[in-house]
């Protein structure tokens, strides 16, 4: 870890700049601190002498961006994190969405797909998962292909069953996949459900309207100009009475749709939209 | 030198000598305070802010994300959160990766606050097994920064700033009680 390389600020300015202007991606307004780190991070990993070397790569070999992009994004999740969150989102918000006849949900900055499936199994149980549909959006197209085959590691599931079991679910966990060697592929009928496509929280518009969207943890990344950007985004994307859910430590409280919701409990990042 | 922001880091005993230094600290600061503390996650629970609130007349909060942090005022970063200083003197929280098993992780906070602040910060790091931190000591050093361990011999887990000690990142140790007094001399 000693003489750790380390980009410099204009450096990594100049690294944005590249990334926008040639592939489109733009990264000026994500915090810095934590871009910052991870393209240190990077630099360590794998192993480049120097700044210039990093950018050249980027610069001249396309198929490396999508790693450059995976890796510079923080994609770590897990099943039923938080579960006091959905525990709450399982007796409090999904049984109200089954007076619609047809229930559209976002999780948008899904990652590799863990929350999803959570999703996917509340509303089986709910026995809501026949009328609904799950739209799971991210940045990265290599962490969705990922997601898409419904595979995790079976390490991992001694975790999200506890997590599970813990946000009130009383099934065995196990019966939601089928395990082989030491992959876990989760049924067919939860997969069915989702369906996973790019899309960039920076750039792209509005595609649908949903009765709930989840974005936890993705928001942190982001400096308080893209913040606003994407609630209004959101506020775009959901209907009238839709839930919005935010991760334990981001709020809509500065946003300038804040007077169009209203938190539904004191403790859970949970929000209704207000009739127009 | 005379700093802008003390940043404080500990794991293992090192809530106590917080505390302590807290209690000993004449107000008002002139300086923003962090406290990085290694603890377990517990959902909604604020007992860590109370107690330390039970100590000082300095305000104590826990740190948010995107807040401007200002001189006068402890902040404590979130547990499950790594917490990074920005150069426009705001917060950005983190759920990346564990660093040295830990989120939040010492070194995370240490070295983004080394960046953002540079001979404008001073580092403690505290009582503790892990070795994090050392790291952002280094860090905090290389940009100019004031770094103290606590004295081992006064730490109830010594293995932490006797690291610090080790790898001389350090300007000096002080125990909890000297540490008060340096931070007094800042006003």
């Amino acid at each position: 870890m000693r003489g750790t390389p380390e980009v410099k600020e204009e450096e990594l300015e100049i690294l944005l700049t590249d990334l926008n202007e040639r592939y489109g991606y733009d990264f000026t307004d994500y915090s810095r601190a934590s871009l910052k780190r991870r393209v240190n991070r990077l630099m360590v990993t794998e192993k480049f002498p120097s700044f210039a070397e990093m950018r050249f790569r980027l610069i001249e070999d396309p198929f490396y961006l999508r790693r450059f992009i995976e890796e510079i994004t923080v994609n770590v999740t897990e099943m039923f994190r938080d579960p006091e969150f959905f525990t709450y989102l399982r007796n409090q918000i999904l049984p109200h969405l089954g007076t619609y006849p047809f229930i559209r949900i976002w999780i948008a900055g899904c990652a590799s797909g863990e929350e999803a499936y959570s999703i996917a199994i509340l509303m089986e149980e709910l026995k809501l998962l026949n009328k609904t549909l799950i739209y799971a959006t991210d940045i990265n197209p290599r962490v969705l292909e990922g997601a898409q085959t419904g595979i995790f590691p079976i390490r991992s599931m001694q975790q999200y069953s506890e997590n599970y079991r813990l946000s009130g679910g009383t099934e065995e966990f196990s019966k939601y996949y089928i395990a082989q060697y030491d992959k876990a592929l989760f049924k067919e009928s939860l997969r069915n459900k989702i369906v996973f496509s790019p899309h960039n929280l920076v750039s792209d518009r509005s595609f649908n309207s949903f009765q709930l969207i989840l974005c936890r943890n993705v928001l942190i990344y982001f400096q308080l100009r893209l913040q606003n950007r994407v609630f209004k985004l959101f506020d775009a994307s959901l209907d009238q009475l839709g839930y919005l859910a935010l991760g334990a430590k981001e709020t809509l409280r500065f946003s300038e749709i804040y007077n169009k919701y209203k938190q539904v409990d004191s403790r859970e990042k949970i929000w209704r939209k207000n009739e127009a | 030198m005379k700093p802008d922001l003390v940043i404080i880091g500990g794991s293992a005993g090192s809530l106590q000598v917080v505390l302590e230094i807290i209690s000993l600290l004449n107000t008002p600061v002139a300086f923003s305070i962090v406290c990085v503390f290694h603890r377990k996650y517990t959902p909604h629970d604020n007992t860590l802010i109370t107690l330390l609130q039970s100590k000082s007349l300095i305000p104590v909060k826990e740190a948010e994300d995107k807040e401007m942090f200002k001189p006068g005022h402890i902040y404590v970063a979130p547990a499950n959160y790594h917490l990074l200083l920005e150069t426009d003197r705001s917060f950005s929280l983190d759920i990346s990766e564990k660093i040295n098993f830990s989120r939040p992780s010492i070194d995370v906070a240490f070295m983004t606050a080394a960046d953002a602040l540079g001979n404008k910060l001073m580092g403690i790091l505290l009582s503790g097994a892990n070795s994090d931190g050392v790291l952002g000591l280094k860090r905090i050093r290389e940009k100019g920064g004031y770094c103290i361990a606590q004295d081992p011999a006064t730490a109830s887990v010594s293995y932490m700033p006797a690291q610090a000690v080790a790898q001389k990142v350090i300007h000096e140790r002080c125990s909890p009680k000297e540490i008060a007094v340096r931070l007094n001399q800042y006003g």
